[in-house]
């Protein structure tokens, strides 16, 4: 009980969740991106890996909802923290110099809050599938393919190329995946600091590696709607 | 050198304080900031006004009374550098400076530029010493401790306790210095002891305070007059962490 109250109740306890959530999802974002770029293996690759996921059955809802937990932890303490943070300096100087401290470091709360509504947007877009959001004037739910193994399965390939053929989406997914590259790119290095996991020696090589891994994620993520807005994929679907 | 000074002046914590402008004439390039505020102050108090109130002791960088904002940075962000230490050759001739107090929730203004600091006498009181009965003199070498500890609990322990670190800090956040008075303590042998306690304590009081959250920022470590290091931040989170796990 006393190490609940620590943990929910104290400053370092709640960067504690910030930072063990954090890097939650920081996995999550690697995996999610690996898995996203056999979109370039073509149709077949990404179609077979989503329709595994598809048919894990009750370990999809599991991580899906360990996910939300996840996300829901990571919210509620930014927002606890950030309005503690506030109170603590209701005055501020008159000129914001903000010396030592990287423009990342200092807008984690706003980079978290576009991410933040970029999934919900990216759920409803790709998971739910939403036929009004997706500003194509097509329903992703008809879209079906069959596997070579001669499995009926969802048209993930498809979804993607015609998704991402909006320009707007694709603007709004670029946009989305550099602020979340801005965040990792403090984040990761800062989680390792929350959970006391550096010294003099691993700080540099932490904060190095977090930075590093940001450029991977976001030239990763953002290549596919690049890709696809400059022709990748209308070959295949032919 | 001549200069304009817009300063901070507030009668009492409960009066509402606004800036002054002052003219700090024929200012010697060798005279530290303080000093150049003394001259100052001498004018007003030929003039008959009340002087510029500020904090200040030994004047030489180790006592950590000084604290002053200038131009928006604690200390005016000369690497390892006190306010009083501060020498007047870093300005240009005709440069206006900003001067302010310490602004964090737990730093009340008592007045002008003096905060209230004794949060963090509170928070030394919590951990902030070892429980030992020291009895006579003991041999400075009968307790071994490698070198590399205590250069670290010696680079620790070089926090003055000036709160340079909360007031750079956007979040006032006081983890630098509580993480600088833990890490000295705990990793010397006469404090292991109350390790898990002190840091327990520590953190307690220091968020009952009122200070708020560390955010990786490094503004704390980069304006610090002793240059503690990030890092010790980090060996006050695992401390914690083992502290709370064990029951703390
Ligand atoms: C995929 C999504 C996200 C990932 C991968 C992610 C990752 C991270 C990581 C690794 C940290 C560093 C943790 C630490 O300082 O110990 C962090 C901090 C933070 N995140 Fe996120 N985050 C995500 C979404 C969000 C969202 C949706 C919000 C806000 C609504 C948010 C707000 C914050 C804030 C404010 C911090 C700094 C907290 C602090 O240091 O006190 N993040 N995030
Ligand atoms: S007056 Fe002692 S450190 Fe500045």
């Amino acid at each position: 009980m006393k190490l609940l109250y620590r943990l929910f109740r104290s400053s370092l306890g709640r960067k504690y969740i910030m930072g063990v959530t954090g890097l939650c999802l920081f996995a999550f974002v690697v995996g999610h991106m690996v898995g996203n770029l056999q979109v370039f293996l073509g149709p077949e690759a990404i179609n077979r890996y989503a329709h595994f996921l598809q048919s894990t059955g009750e370990l999809l809802w599991l991580v899906r909802l360990a996910m939300l937990s996840i996300v829901g932890l990571h919210i509620w303490s930014a927002v606890v923290l950030t309005l503690e943070n506030r109170a603590a300096r209701p005055v501020r100087y008159t000129q914001d110099v903000f010396y030592g401290a990287s423009y990342a470091s200092r807008t984690m709360i706003g980079s978290g809050f576009v991410i933040a509504a970029f999934v919900l947007f990216h759920l409803l877009h790709y998971t739910v599938q939403v036929k009004g959001v997706n500003l194509t004037g097509q329903d992703f739910t008809t879209f079906e393919t069959t596997l070579k193994n001669g499995t009926v399965t969802h048209d993930v390939f498809k979804m993607m190329v015609v998704g991402f053929s909006n320009v707007w989406v694709s603007l709004f997914y670029v946009v989305a995946v550099s602020l979340l590259s801005l965040h990792l790119g403090h984040g990761i290095g800062a989680l390792f600091q929350s959970l006391g996991l550096k010294n003099d020696v691993w700080t540099p090589r932490l904060d190095r590696f977090g930075k590093v891994i940001a450029w991977v994620l976001v030239i990763g993520y953002a290549s596919i709607p690049i890709a696809i807005l400059l022709g990748y994929g209308k070959e295949a679907l032919k | 050198m001549n200069l304009t000074l817009k300063v901070w002046r507030q009668k009492d914590a409960n009066s509402p304080g606004r800036f002054e402008t002052y003219e700090a004439r024929d200012v010697i390039a060798d005279m530290s900031f303080l000093e150049m505020l003394d001259v100052v102050n001498e004018e007003l108090i030929a003039a008959g006004k009340e002087p510029i109130m500020f904090d200040s002791d030994c004047r030489e960088g180790i006592c950590g009374t000084c604290s002053l904002v200038i131009n928006g940075i604690p200390h005016g962000g000369h690497r390892g550098t006190t306010v009083c230490q501060l020498h007047m050759r870093h300005f240009q001739d005709g440069q206006t400076i900003t001067v302010e107090p310490w602004r964090a929730r737990p730093f009340p203004v008592i007045r002008d530029l003096i905060v209230d600091r004794k949060a963090f006498d509170r928070i030394i009181q919590a951990g902030g010493f070892i429980s030992v009965n020291t009895g006579g003199t003991p041999d400075g070498n009968a307790i071994p401790v490698s070198k590399q500890i205590s250069d670290k609990a010696m680079d620790a322990a070089a926090c003055i306790g000036c709160g340079a670190c909360v007031a750079a800090c956007k979040n006032a956040s006081a983890m630098l210095f509580v993480s600088a008075k833990v890490t000295h303590l705990n990793l010397l042998p006469q404090g292991k002891a109350e390790k898990d306690r002190r840091v327990a304590r520590m953190v307690s009081t220091m968020d009952e305070a009122g200070f708020g959250n560390c955010t990786v920022t490094g503004s704390c470590a980069a304006v610090c007059p002793k240059e503690i290091p990030l890092d010790m931040i980090a060996k006050m989170n695992r401390d914690y962490a083992l502290a709370i796990f064990k029951g703390e």
